[in-house]
């Protein structure tokens, strides 16, 4: 037999009673070689910020190995290493920071060619009734964006919105929910 | 049976099946078997859209273009497991001793079990909870409602599924509330669960609402999932059997997480 789904609703005004963490934006710990800052502002339909946001990040260390991963490859051996970031600080100026290291190559589907490295990001907002999907590349790895599987499915004129770009610390990397420069948004 | 799913068979473990036909749950964990290579799709109207009008705050926050078909890939069939980084407190799972005194308001047990689309459950997964209080008062500083806080309610739970994807918290049955959306609009009581799951593609943050409830006709956040039947799995259901006598209301509530895609070449890409 198979179940259906529960269906999703929206996070609302009100997630940071229950759902941020202390240290929850540390996917590497503080002081770990070679860590980067990833930063950037979500933007609304009117090109407003939106403040109230909950953002996760999933991605796999500098090796291309996963945290906690069960029976695929090996797994991360980066001391404190997650994975996992999650930054949701409602009265905020609208920006979310992570710290972490640039994630490494890994499979894409099938028998194709590897993927270029990237994020996986989870956005949550008031006024969002599911999650929205998004993916971050990099700016400086135009070799390996060049034969992405996955970018190479995105129109071209789009894809730049998909790219973190260099910044004092590590890369930016603005998410525009809705109207000009839109960010891809991936259906999952 | 085709060629490559007898090899699938011959390389996976799987469950035992029992005399009565049905597969029988191990109970120990197994990496390679309990991760699916790829995620079923959820159905088009098994989820509420981004852009619903009735909830005016999606106006501004939903794409506008088409979302773009994202082939499951490593990174979206592994995910988080944050037994490390959160560290669990005793009371985590009782909203009702996280403060030096009773919360006022009706005290319930909510419990159920996180299941993949096939009914396997999942075990050792976060669940995170959080909810107004009695009153129906949020304890938030942007929440203006005039109803009173409680001292002795914060609003906030989280634990992990147990080995059979259990979970239980015992709380204060929220109230409901006023908001801005349209005239006289009031939420139906429920209370925020978000889900990790064990893979990238089955986050999910929804709400339980409670059965019966009289706003549900009028509350576009519940009725933004079009699906009648989808809406009813999002209420929980009354259970006298696990009320606790002179102590505490129990309200069952199961969550359902996509689980496997139904053969390797449902995905093509």
């Amino acid at each position: 037999m198979i179940f259906e789904v529960t269906p999703s609703q929206t996070v609302g005004p009100y997630f940071a009673i229950g759902m941020p963490y202390e240290g929850g934006n540390l996917i590497v710990p503080e002081g770990t070689a070679g860590a980067i800052r990833i930063t950037g502002t979500i933007y609304d339909g009117r090109g407003e910020i939106v403040p109230d946001h909950l953002i996760e990040f999933w991605q796999p260390d500098g090796e291309g190995r996963f945290a906690d991963l069960r029976g695929y490859g090996e797994q991360s051996a980066l001391p404190g290493f997650r994975g996992f970031g999650r930054y949701g600080v409602e009265d905020g100026d609208g920006t979310y920071s992570m710290l972490t290291v640039k994630p490494g190559r890994v499979a894409g589907p099938g028998d194709g060619p590897p993927q270029a490295p990237h994020i996986d990001v989870t956005l949550f907002a008031r006024g969002m009734l599911n999650r929205v999907v998004t993916r971050i590349y990099f700016a400086d790895e135009a070799d390996a964006n060049a034969t992405d599987p996955v970018l190479a499915t995105v129109p071209a004129e789009r894809r730049n919105t998909l790219l973190a770009q260099p910044a004092e610390g590590g890369y930016r990397f603005d998410i525009r929910l809705q109207g000009a420069g839109e960010t891809v948004f991936f259906d999952i | 049976m085709s060629t490559t799913e007898q090899d699938e068979a011959a390389e996976a473990p799987r469950d035992q099946v029992r005399q009565d036909g049905e597969p029988e749950v191990r109970q120990i964990y197994d990496p390679v078997a309990d991760t699916p290579t790829r995620y079923r799709r959820d159905p088009a109207e098994a989820h509420p859209p981004l852009d619903y009008a009735p909830y005016k705050s999606t106006q501004l926050r939903h794409p506008k273009q088409p979302l773009i078909y994202l082939p499951h890939t490593v990174t979206e069939i592994t995910g988080p497991q944050l037994s490390g980084a959160v560290r669990l407190a005793d009371t985590d799972n009782d909203l009702t001793a996280q403060h030096q005194g009773a919360p006022i308001g009706e005290r319930i047990i909510v419990s159920g079990h996180v299941y993949d689309t096939e009914g396997k459950p999942l075990r050792n997964t976060l669940v995170e909870i959080w909810q107004a209080n009695a009153a129906g008062r949020y304890a938030h500083k942007w929440d203006r409602w005039a109803a009173p806080l409680d001292p002795n309610f914060k609003g906030a739970g989280r634990c992990e599924t147990d080995s059979d994807g259990r979970y239980e918290f015992t709380t204060i049955r929220p109230g409901p509330y006023p908001w801005g959306n349209h005239y006289n609009a009031w939420r139906p009581a429920h209370i925020h669960f978000s889900v990790l799951g064990r893979a990238f593609t089955q986050r999910l943050v929804t709400q339980m609402y409670f059965p019966g409830d009289p706003f549900f006709p009028y509350d576009p956040i519940f009725n933004s999932v079009r699906d009648e039947q989808a809406r009813a799995r999002m209420i929980s259901t009354f259970n006298i059997h696990e009320t606790r006598p002179n102590w505490a209301q129990a309200f069952n509530w199961d969550i359902y997480l996509r689980g496997p895609a139904a053969t390797p070449f449902e995905e093509a890409f």
